[in-house]
């Protein structure tokens, strides 16, 4: 009844327990912090616009992004993985989603930032659309807890349109 | 009634012990009766632990909706969100795959299923479909050369979750035992043995 291998057992047992409780426990504190996020784009300028040789029509653009994800971290923050992205709608596709550019934030300090850049990844439209076509771009962001649930949650801003000619 | 039982085995010793050899036939049947009771109650134990374990998968498959709620990260093209050895919770929904999420996906001719982030979506106006690219964090290219030859884009019926929760560390229980089979039987067979000489 009191051997070796019961008590090992029984300790075993309780620590994987406690630590499986103490995994939900952090992965449910999350739920008690409210970020308020805050960003801000600008397109500088549109580097050239073109179609392909596949007949898709292509951007290339300078971007100037600014964002504050400070109040998303907490405790059982690992890291947060924030990305803009182009969105629109064309009369074929109900929605178009374009990642433009990502960047992974690993700690706090490093959550209010300001970046200069042209896209990371081609702006590439499913067939030719693009010509005078408003979009939105919206700041992304992943939150990736060290255990537990994930969360992602977003900022939209519009009233971003693409020249009518190609350049 | 309790004495007279008591009175009735006595006699019964008894005269076990003056008739000799068959006294001695029934002490050893009695004996080899407690012993396949024994193993037959740790056989049913076994089976309900096996049984269990495959209650809670089937059960977990029905609520994600997803074939393999649970997987195990094998490639470091994600770091530093997930790490070789974590384990990805993984869920089924209806709604619509959206850019961001990380998914894990099917691809013709590749035995093990991909989790990467979606980096396009364009979804169809008339029917709904979805087109995705997906790409690792830690890669720099996107994925389209890891699909299938001349494949773009991969659809709803190669994705087979989206990962929604995740935990650190625990799947290198079984990364070590896909990799040291020689560990895995070892562990199978102290458990067995285990259960096999433990008395309840």
């Amino acid at each position: 009844m009191h051997s070796f291998g019961y008590r090992a057992n029984a300790l075993l047992t309780f620590a994987v327990t406690l630590l499986a409780l103490i995994c939900a426990m952090s992965s449910l504190s999350d739920n008690l912090n409210s970020p308020s996020p805050s960003s801000h784009v600008k397109v500088l300028n549109i580097n050239w616009f073109q179609k392909s040789t596949q007949g898709n029509d292509e951007v290339s653009m300078t971007m100037n992004i600014s964002a504050n994800l400070q109040s998303l971290f907490t405790w059982n923050t690992k890291q947060v993985f924030v990305f803009l992205a182009a969105e629109y709608e064309t009369p074929k596709n109900s929605l178009n989603q374009v990642s433009l550019w990502d960047g992974i934030i690993p700690s706090k300090e490093h959550a209010k930032f300001w970046i200069h850049t042209t896209n990371k990844y081609r702006f590439t439209d499913q067939g030719s659309n693009l010509q005078g076509k408003e979009f939105n771009l919206t700041l992304h962001w992943h939150v990736m807890p060290k255990t537990g649930k994930m969360f992602a949650d977003k900022i939209v801003m519009s009233g971003f349109s693409l020249p009518v000619e190609y350049r | 009634m309790q004495r007279s039982w008591c009175n009735s085995k006595k006699k019964k010793s008894t005269i076990e012990r003056t008739m000799g050899l068959i006294g001695e036939t029934t002490v050893v049947d009695s004996i080899k009766s407690i012993q396949f009771r024994q193993a037959f109650s740790q056989a049913v134990t076994l089976g309900i632990i096996v049984a269990s374990a495959l209650i809670i998968w089937k059960t977990l498959t029905c609520i994600t909706g997803s074939q393999s709620p649970i997987v195990v990260v094998l490639s470091e093209s994600m770091e530093p969100a997930f790490q070789r050895g974590d384990i990805l919770f993984l869920h089924m929904s209806k709604d619509p795959i959206r850019v961001g999420e990380i998914v894990v996906f099917d691809v013709e001719g590749r035995d093990i299923p991909i989790v990467h982030r979606v980096i396009k979506v364009h979804e169809r106006q008339d029917t709904g479909e979805v087109d995705v690219l997906t790409k690792g964090d830690h890669n720099r290219d996107d994925d389209r050369g890891l699909y299938a030859p001349g494949q773009l884009w991969i659809q709803q019926h190669h994705i087979l979750g989206r990962a929604v929760g995740f935990l650190p560390y625990v799947g290198w229980v079984t990364i070590i035992m896909t990799e040291k089979p020689i560990i895995k039987y070892i562990l199978i067979g102290a458990l067995g043995l285990f259960v096999i000489i433990s008395k309840d």
